[in-house]
């Protein structure tokens, strides 16, 4: 078992080594998010990341896969610093967070949409509050808020429904108005974590055409994803974790597993 | 980006926001919030009539403590060296302050003041004086009569040695007492109210968990987070303050302005009720207020940490 983890140790190491000597020549000014030898050990001693580097440029849209417990989840909360990474460097719009200060975490989170796979809509809020709600807790100005408020819904095709409560949405209804409440303070990057998870075929092409249509406008989209139809069939850059590390990074490539 | 005067109103409407905030959660958690406000009620209304007790007792103590002094009584067969001698040697002792000579006409005299004006009565007494001559020493320090007394007594041409003997080491022990379990009771109080707040707030904050949740991956700060928890927790403090404050103002009216004269046939001054009452009533509502903003405020602690 320890002679595995070493020897397992010193590939990624190489890995990374020859990766970074790449990136090396490369312009960092056009990443959107830069992950330099990343690793995540949890206290428990699982090692959830082993030496990731990757980086997603601005404007892409990336669907990262893999089974579960590659290190999915990890990988998203890393970027909107829910989870600080054990080792390496984390660039989110060319600042570096992994060792960003607790106080200056909220001002990094308002660069960053993310969309999860519950929602997390308020139940006694509307549809229209709990957009605002997103822009009043940052303090944005009150004649700004019903202004972006009703263009983002407009967006994700909800204006018509912004005095409804979420129980009486469909499932896709709510998501995309949480996906709305992620973009309206206009961040450079939307993070989602399965967003389809719990919404029928159907309903997660509408998902895909509102992701599309917020991508189409300059937003770097990072979404993790267990749907093997719509990877397969919207072709985006594929990058698949297994083990906690980067096993397949491709320009239009598939799912590539068994659903 | 934003000017001077626009940061201003932002704060004001932010501010405002707080306010409704707190006001909603306490009203939509009535019970919960009526059962913190009530655990500070309780403990104040038992702080407070401690603390009423204990002022009180302390200023007795340090009124006898002032008055504390040792009377040395001279052999009547004294002569003027042997005076001057003994007057040395007291002012020698460790710990006394100060040495005054009292003559027999003066004891007398002050004696017949203090029994008031109808002093034509002891005319006998000013006729054949029974007082001897006597030194009266003050200590640094009260506790230090003790000890004064009995090295005095050890001197040559004493008569006797005289001092609240019984009184003052009684009562020194007492207050003593009285002071600390007063500080363990009044700590262990206060511990178990801010307790019982923090456990009604987390209560509450289960539900409103998602929202901080939420409001946190939105990017709002930890102080915007906690404005309404800190709000919320010093209504209920000084809410809880204002039941024992009046039991103060009825309790004190009462024994100050029924028990005092009765008291003062002993000597005994209570504190005046103005200051009693405004020192308490500030006294409590801060205390009121520290340990609802500190119940609140710990209990969100622990759901910022998104």
């Amino acid at each position: 078992m320890q002679r595995n983890r070493e020897r397992l140790d010193r590939i990624c190491l190489a890995r990374s080594n020859s990766i970074k000597k790449y990136r090396g020549n490369n312009s960092n000014m056009d990443n959107m998010i830069l992950m330099q030898n990343v690793w995540k050990a949890y206290p428990n001693g699982v090692m959830a990341l082993n030496g990731v580097d990757l980086s997603v440029k601005k404007g892409e849209f990336v669907y990262v896969v893999g089974p579960s417990g590659a290190g999915k989840s990890t990988f998203i909360k890393m970027i909107y610093r829910e989870l600080k990474p054990t080792r390496g460097k984390i660039f989110v719009n060319n600042k570096n967070i992994a060792n960003l200060k607790n106080r200056q975490v909220p001002y990094l989170r308002r660069k960053i949409g993310v969309v999860f796979q519950d929602f997390k809509l308020l139940p006694k809020l509307t549809v229209y509050e709990n957009v605002a709600f997103a822009l009043e807790v940052i303090e944005e100005h009150p004649s700004q808020i019903k202004k972006r408020v009703m263009e983002v819904l407009d967006l994700v095709g909800l204006k018509h429904k912004l005095r409804s409560f979420p129980d009486q949405l469909s499932g896709g209804e709510q998501q995309r108005v949480s996906i709305a409440r992620s973009i309206c303070n206009r961040p450079p990057v939307l993070i989602a974590d399965e967003p389809t998870g719990n919404l029928d075929p159907e309903t997660s092409w509408q998902i895909m055409d509102v992701f599309r249509r917020i991508n189409e406008q300059g937003t770097t989209v990072v979404m993790a994803t267990h749907n093997k139809d719509i990877v397969n069939h919207i072709r985006h850059r594929v990058i698949a974790l297994e083990g906690g590390m980067v096993v397949r990074d491709e320009q239009e490539g598939e799912y590539g597993y068994e659903a | 980006m934003m000017s001077r005067k626009g940061n201003t109103v932002m704060k004001l409407r932010t501010m405002n926001r707080h306010l409704r905030e707190s006001f909603r959660s306490l009203t939509r958690n009535g019970w919960m919030s009526f059962a913190s406000i009530s655990a500070v009620t309780v403990s104040l209304v038992l702080v407070a009539m401690f603390l009423i007790v204990m002022f009180n007792l302390n200023k007795i103590a340090g009124d006898v403590e002032n008055d504390v002094e040792v009377k040395v009584y001279l052999d009547q067969s004294t002569t003027a060296a042997q005076q001057n001698q003994l007057e040395e040697r007291l002012k020698g002792i460790a710990d006394v302050q100060s040495v005054s000579f009292v003559s027999r006409k003066e004891g007398l005299n002050s004696l017949l003041d203090s029994l008031g004006t109808d002093s034509n009565q002891f005319q006998d007494l000013q006729r054949e004086n029974p007082l001897p001559n006597a030194f009266v020493l003050k200590t640094n320090q009260p506790e230090q009569t003790i000890q004064v007394a009995s090295e005095a007594r050890n001197l040559p041409n004493v008569a006797d040695v005289r001092y609240g003997k019984g009184t003052v080491e009684r009562l020194f022990k007492f207050v003593n007492i009285m002071r600390n379990v007063g500080i363990v009771l009044i700590l262990g109080l206060l511990f178990t109210s801010v307790f019982l707040i923090a456990n009604t707030i987390k209560l509450t904050i289960v539900a409103r968990r998602r929202e901080i949740e939420i409001m946190k991956l939105c990017g709002a700060t930890n102080a915007f987070v906690r404005w309404p928890y800190f709000i919320e927790g010093l209504l209920m403090g000084i809410l809880g303050s204002l039941i024992p404050v009046t039991l103060v103002i009825v309790v004190y009216h009462f024994a100050y302005y029924n028990l005092s004269s009765n008291l003062s046939q002993m000597f005994i001054r209570l504190i005046p009720f103005q200051t009693m009452v405004t020192n308490l009533s500030l006294l409590l509502v801060g205390i009121g207020a520290l340990i609802g903003v500190w119940g609140s405020v710990s209990s969100v602690r622990k759901f910022l940490k998104i």
